[in-house]
């Protein structure tokens, strides 16, 4: 691959997935472009450059940008963000919501579904606790392909064994020869959409709770602050967001604040706070007003 | 230092997953059968155990359930290693006091996450 080869690649991902990739990544395109280059008998990275050059080729384009970006996931990956969830987040929801009784959850960068999943299991092993209420999951990803797989619900025991203990294998998923298959109540809880995150997502409707792990890493400060700002206006005032255990908000954007001993959790920052300045600052003047008067 | 006994009739099995478990920092025993793991666990408790479940003279399952009845064999935590991988002999092992279950093949990964699992690291 050339380096002009290289900076075409680069300008495409970033205009069409909003993927910055920095210059020591060349190994990452060749290991994941090169299957590609093959299965679609172009043979060589530089034949898939042209053919990304020349236009045209939407199959070729959206298999390009689907394996630059796709992750591994794992079920619980990390852990802490299913603690945060079942110790921090849901407690203060279900108290908030109570008249009300639903939730809904967004993981906006879903993947092959493996986070969708691992919260639906916390909400069932806390279905004691949800009588009455309705939740809902949605998960979204920008690769159709990885949706599929996650609406399947189908893993291979590599997969089924990074992150899931085997008390929940045996209580949620069935076995299907070679492969494990999470139950039909499971799959059920979780819906699926393709979405990429430059675009809107205002239709989407409000969220309690996004997850939105080691995505905004892919993405430059401009862009990161954009989408930040859209996933405020997605929660409500006591909202929470969930970014994975390098990211921050801060820098960023002011719509979030960190919650304190909480790595990686956000709580948007109540309209409240903001009121509470200008009030108090007016307070201030009618003091001083009214100690003129006298 | 936690200690983790090995046990596997494979000598190529116990020597991938000693050079994995030592990486994560454990020093390592090991056994090729049940009653050599037996007879080890009776002079030295360790911290975990590392056991697959078809061997000759004892095998895991007999192990397990003859450790559990020993004094302090209620302490280490056990986690199966083997290519046994349907429900029925998850569930057996579970029943017979296992706290996780690797079904082979398996690699760093995956011993990692079961291992931080049962909070061993």
């Amino acid at each position: 691959m050339t380096p002009s080869e290289f900076d075409f690649l680069k300008n495409f991902l970033k205009t069409r997935s909003g993927l910055v990739l920095s210059n020591d990544k060349q190994y990452l395109v060749e290991s994941r472009l090169l299957p590609i280059a093959r299965s679609s008998k172009l043979e060589t990275l530089s034949a898939v450059i042209q053919a990304l050059q020349k236009g045209g080729n939407r199959t070729l384009e959206t298999e390009v940008i689907e394996a630059m970006t796709t992750n591994e996931s794992f079920f619980f990956r990390d852990k802490t963000p299913f603690d945060h969830f079942k110790d921090t987040m849901l407690p203060a929801l279900l108290a908030s919501r109570s008249t009300r009784k639903q939730l809904k959850i967004w993981c906006a960068a879903a993947s092959t579904g493996q986070e969708p999943y691992s919260l639906g299991i916390c909400l069932k092993e806390d279905a004691a606790k949800m009588g009455g209420w309705r939740t809902r999951i949605l998960g979204t990803d920008l690769s159709q392909e990885v949706l599929e797989k996650a609406k399947t619900g189908l893993y291979s025991q590599f997969e089924v064994q990074r992150g899931l203990p085997i008390q929940m294998l045996l209580k949620y998923f069935e076995q299907k020869g070679d492969m494990w298959q999470i139950n039909a109540g499971m799959r059920a809880m979780v819906e699926w959409k393709k979405l990429n995150l430059l675009d809107s997502f205002s239709h989407l409707g409000e969220f309690d709770i996004v997850f939105c792990r080691n995505v905004l890493i892919y993405f430059d400060q401009a862009t990161k602050t954009e989408i930040l700002g859209r996933l405020a206006k997605a929660l409500p005032e006591d909202g929470f967001l969930v970014l994975g255990a390098a990211e921050t908000v801060v820098g960023l954007t002011d719509a979030f604040k960190p919650v304190p001993g909480k790595r990686g959790l956000f709580q948007r920052k109540p309209q409240a706070d903001t009121k509470t300045a200008p009030a108090s600052a007016l307070g201030g003047r009618v003091a001083v007003g009214a100690s003129s008067i006298r | 230092m936690k200690q983790c006994l090995v046990v596997d009739d494979s000598s190529v099995i116990r020597k991938v997953a000693r050079r994995i478990l030592e990486d994560m920092n454990f020093e390592i025993t090991e056994a090729e059968d049940g009653q050599q793991a037996l007879d080890a666990c009776r002079k030295s408790m360790p911290d975990a155990i590392l056991l697959d479940w078809n061997m000759p003279v004892m095998d895991g399952l007999e192990f397990l359930t003859s450790l559990r009845a020993e004094d302090g064999g209620e302490n280490p935590i056990v986690v199966f290693c083997t290519t046994e991988n349907d429900v029925a002999h998850i569930a057996r092992a579970i029943r017979a006091g296992a706290n996780e279950y690797i079904m082979k093949p398996f690699d760093r990964e995956i011993v990692e996450a079961k291992f931080q699992e049962v909070g061993l690291i």
